[in-house]
């Protein structure tokens, strides 16, 4: 009924191995991206794009480039605030010493910073693994917070120890917050979200994610398929870094205006893009959306439905309940449904292309 | 050149200048030692026996100690309020297991791992939801715990011992051995690690695996409690300790997850080199690097010894 | 790719597929764990297009003796010479591009992956495309991809999984996993193909099948085989030489009925006490 699906039949190995088999599923894609593009910035005001939309796609980012190291190659990582913040810093100081160059292009860039940070922390990953390894991340977690609260260069000596705003523009028109247009800023965020997905949907279906995949699974046979585990691992360490700094630059820039350590830590950064992933489904590139979008939502919907009800409650209030019920609901996750949010949209798309007939 | 001696002189130059001044910075850092080392220890104890690395070992500290300052607060006698203490760690641990863990045996360790990360999560704002979010002072002079402080004149000047110190260290090796006598001696103790060994063996066996369990996380919770009193005593109580806690992680990895002696000794090397390395090392970069020191001084290690001080060499089968 | 059912009696004859060429040497090989000696002073050779079995008691150094070739264990002691060139030690990564492939006795499939996946995998190595390629998934990423794809196709076909491409490997049963397995090995296109016990824990129509491909990957794809097993019908039927293994020691070495008339072999099998 929903799915129809006699007669879209793949006769060339090309077309069986595009992203979306399913004729019908591809229309589906370009329609929302339509609605996305299109409708979304005429009926969503900024409120909603400035609180929820906007973080939320960002967020997504650092979920998926969380899912790549987690997900994929199986690498346990603590230091995702440490990462988002190198490319927030990276991206700061590049608009500082070439303010002539496009903000897009430093958002980029500063990925690449990231990336070698995120090389760097990545070598004990020869040594060790598991635990050990998410130790280890905290490592770098732990430097790089130091590092941003000390090293004054990183924000360039400011009273206030913090990254500032700065006003930077694409095309004539004032991009970065404060200064842009909410609906401006949410047309690049999408843009360039949606890019990078595309590459990492990519680079996944691709040898190197099976690479990652076979060490996840299994490291020693896939070494013994002549998989090299170091150069793999280390490969995956970086391009979950650059997604990961992407986002922590397009935090900053495009969503925050300004931001200091705290934005960064393990408590506001790691653990929720961790949260995002777990929620979402490790290993899922449509559940790294899901994570961050439900993640991003909950501390509005916390504080709103009391407010529904003329219950008065501070924000203090609100951040201990926000703690309680994301721990809660990790555990309710993972023993209901360790796959994840994605997991359940796979059941569901299983029934819709069977239904009306029970499965 | 200049920079070298700076690194790699200066500081042992400072060091042999004022030998007191280093006694008191080593005994800094062996008093902090000790109490990474409950926190590893607690952790040893749950990881040993159910193979679950407990992201939440730090924050059940926290979560003792402002339980404890909590009931106080709202008029319990100390001692009263030490006792309920205990029951609430019995409580978390019942509810663990019945929450958390039963529903999640067989799962990967991985899975249990986050699971005790939203464990982490949820701890935190139930404590901030029930006792509020601002600091605490601990009740040490009500529970009994010495307050003063003994100058010792030695090596032409003056070592300060604070008695709390004193009386941490004294505790801990009190616990230490008390568990020590509880794993190799009692009953429970042989199923624990008959269990830790081999989960569906122990089942095999009659060994009831949630028993065994809720055991081990109120025996981590009762260190967890300990710990929080003379961590408290020392400093606030708040959930910022949150952070501190996570030192005890780079302990586990050079001790070993389930070496209880390695928690000891690995928790007095973190505790001393993060002390001495910010006193003689931090002030050229601008401090605080005890934030990140620890986890250095265990990725060197690790680089050298992958299985840990006390792990054993561990050959891989296929 | 066309299966032929052969017949098994076949095997033990030369049949010109066996070549004067030493592929494999293993030379006084040692290996020990601490104090257990695993493989004490054990030294044999394969030659291009046999099938080479290796049996003994469980325990008897079998599976060690695999890891030392393609190169997961290091042996204390001996040389291993492959095509030509004597090493002290394999390295893994050596070994595969060697062209060396294996099975394991615990099935070694990446469980998160399709059938599919896992079998694409084994073209790694193959596999040549760089980053940015892959990131654009045109040219030559995608193409090459298709050409993999092509063989991958054949190999499923040969062993007639096709109709589970698409299921992760965690869900098949055992025999089917050990089959995707086999795929995954034969997808490297191995010059050396060791199989550790392949027809472990299968039923009579499953052995059937797998002996099916063993022969088929010999004399088709012209594979050297190296395999460990237990079904003593099996070995004899399809090896043409065995080697004898019992607490890591070399007991014996031979043709199938050498080996099967050696005291040695016997004694070790219903048990006799070691002196």
């Amino acid at each position: 009924m929903f799915y129809r699906e006699v007669g879209d039949l793949k006769t060339t190995y090309r077309s069986d191995q595009q992203v979306l088999t399913i004729t019908q599923e591809r229309y589906a894609i370009f329609a929302l991206l339509a609605f996305m593009y299109a409708v979304v910035p005429f009926i969503a005001d900024d409120f909603w794009l400035n609180t929820v939309i906007i973080p939320a796609l960002i967020f997504s980012l650092a979920a998926l480039g969380l899912n790549i190291l987690v997900g994929y190659a199986g690498l346990i990582s603590l230091g995702t605030g440490g990462f988002m913040g190198v490319g927030a810093y990276a991206c700061y100081k590049l608009t500082t010493i070439f303010p002539d160059v496009n903000i897009v292009f430093h958002i980029l860039a500063s990925g690449f910073f990231a990336a070698a940070v995120g090389v760097l922390f990545g070598l004990p990953s020869l040594r060790i693994k598991g635990f050990y390894l998410a130790v280890a991340t905290l490592a770098s977690q732990f430097f790089l917070e130091w590092a941003f609260g000390r090293i004054a260069w990183l924000y360039n000596y400011n009273d206030s120890g913090a990254i500032d705003a700065v006003n930077r523009s694409l095309g004539g028109f004032a991009l970065t917050e404060p200064y842009g247009d909410t609906k401006f800023q949410y047309l690049v965020t999408l843009t360039i979200v949606v890019f990078l997905t595309l590459i990492a949907i990519n680079i996944l279906r691709g040898r190197f994610g099976r690479s990652w995949m076979a060490i996840r699974d299994m490291d020693i046979a896939a070494e013994l398929i002549g998989i090299r585990l170091l150069p793999s691992k280390l490969l995956a360490f970086a391009i979950s870094s650059y997604y990961c700094g992407v986002a922590g630059a397009m935090l900053v820039f495009l969503s925050l205006g300004s931001a200091e350590v705290e934005s960064f830590d393990i408590l506001n950064a790691s653990f929720p893009v961790l949260f995002m992933v777990i929620i979402g489904g490790l290993g899922s590139i449509i559940g790294s959306f899901l994570g961050a979008g439900f993640i991003v939502v909950l501390p509005i919907i916390i504080s709103t439905v009391p407010r529904f009800f003329e219950i008065d409650i501070n924000s203090a209030t609100v951040e201990h309940f926000r703690f309680m019920i994301v721990g809660a609901l990790i555990i309710f996750f993972l023993i209901v449904e360790p796959a994840g949010l994605a997991r359940l949209w796979q059941i569901t798309r299983e029934k819709l292309r069977l239904w009306p007939f029970p499965n | 050149m200049e920079l070298l001696h700076q690194i790699f002189i200066g500081p042992f130059i400072e060091m042999a200048g004022a030998p007191d001044l280093l006694v008191q910075v080593v005994w800094e850092g062996f008093v902090s030692g000790i109490l990474y080392a409950l926190i590893a220890l607690g952790f040893v104890l749950i990881f040993k026996a159910s193979g679950i690395f407990n992201f939440a070992q730090g924050i059940m500290v926290v979560f003792g100690a402002l339980s404890l300052v909590g009931l106080h607060e709202l008029g319990v006698p100390a001692w009263l309020a030490v006792i309920l203490c205990i029951g609430i760690m019995f409580v978390l641990a019942v509810t663990v297991e019945r929450v958390v863990l039963r529903p999640l045996v067989n799962q990967p360790e991985i899975i249990l791992f986050m699971a005790t990360i939203g464990l982490n999560t949820f701890l935190i704002g139930f404590g901030e939801t029930v006792f509020g979010g601002e600091p605490k002072t601990m009740i040490t002079a009500e529970l009994g715990l010495p307050t003063g402080v003994t100058d010792v004149q030695m090596l032409g000047g003056m070592v300060s011992f604070q008695h709390i110190d004193i009386a941490a260290a004294v505790i801990a090796a009190l616990m230490v051995a008390t568990l020590a006598i509880f794993f190799n001696k009692s009953k429970i103790g042989r199923a624990l690690r008959a269990v830790a060994d081999d989960h569906q063996a122990a089942m095999s066996v009659g060994i009831t695996l949630q028993q065994i369990w809720v055991i081990v996380w109120f025996a981590a919770g009762i260190v967890a409690l300990v710990t929080g009193i003379m961590w408290g005593a020392r400093s606030d109580v708040s959930f910022a300790l949150e952070i501190v806690a996570l030192k005890a992680l780079p302990v586990l990895i050079l001790g070993g997850f389930t070496s209880i002696p390695g928690a000891i000794i690995g928790g007095l090397i973190i505790g001393i080199s993060e002390k001495l390395a910010e006193f003689y090392w931090g002030p050229m970069v601008g401090g605080s690097i005890e934030s990140w020191v620890p986890f250095f001084v265990a990725l060197i290690f690790l680089w050298f010894r992958p299985q840990g001080l006390f792990g054993e060499k561990i050959i891989e089968r296929i | 790719m066309n299966v032929m059912v052969t017949d098994p009696v076949q095997q033990g004859a030369d049949d010109g597929r066996i070549s004067d060429e030493v592929i494999l040497k293993v030379d006084n090989i040692s290996l020990s764990f601490g104090g257990v000696k695993a493989i004490q002073n054990v030294s044999f050779d394969v030659k291009r297009g046999e099938v080479r079995a290796i049996i003994g008691p469980n325990g008897a150094g079998k599976t060690s003796m695999l890891n030392c070739i393609n190169g997961f264990y290091h042996p204390q002691q001996g040389t291993i010479t492959y095509k030509g060139t004597a090493r002290k030690q394999m390295k893994p990564h050596i070994a595969a591009t060697q062209g060396i492939a294996r099975t394991f006795q615990n099935v070694a499939l990446f469980r998160g992956m399709s059938t599919l996946d896992n079998i694409m995998s084994g073209r790694t190595l193959k596999m040549k495309a760089n980053l940015f390629w892959q990131m654009l998934r045109t040219g030559p990423a995608e193409n090459e991809e298709i050409e993999h794809r092509k063989f991958v196709e054949k190999i499923i076909d040969f062993l007639e999984i096709q109709d589970i491409r698409r299921t992760p490997v965690g869900r098949l049963p055992y025999g089917l996993q050990k089959r995707v397995e086999l795929g995954r090995a034969l997808t490297m296109e191995p010059t050396l193909l060791l199989l550790d016990e392949p027809m472990a824990g299968m039923n009579l129509e499953e052995k059937r099948d797998m002996s099916r491909f063993i022969i088929d990957a010999n004399e088709q794809l012209g594979t050297t085989v190296a395999l460990i097993e237990h079904d003593m019908g099996v070995v004899m039927d399809l090896s043409d030489r065995v080697l004898v293994l019992d607490h890591g020691q070399m007991i014996a070495d031979g043709t199938p009925d050498e080996v099967q008339a050696n005291q040695a072999v016997i004694d070790a099998y219903l048990g006799v006490a070691h002196e």
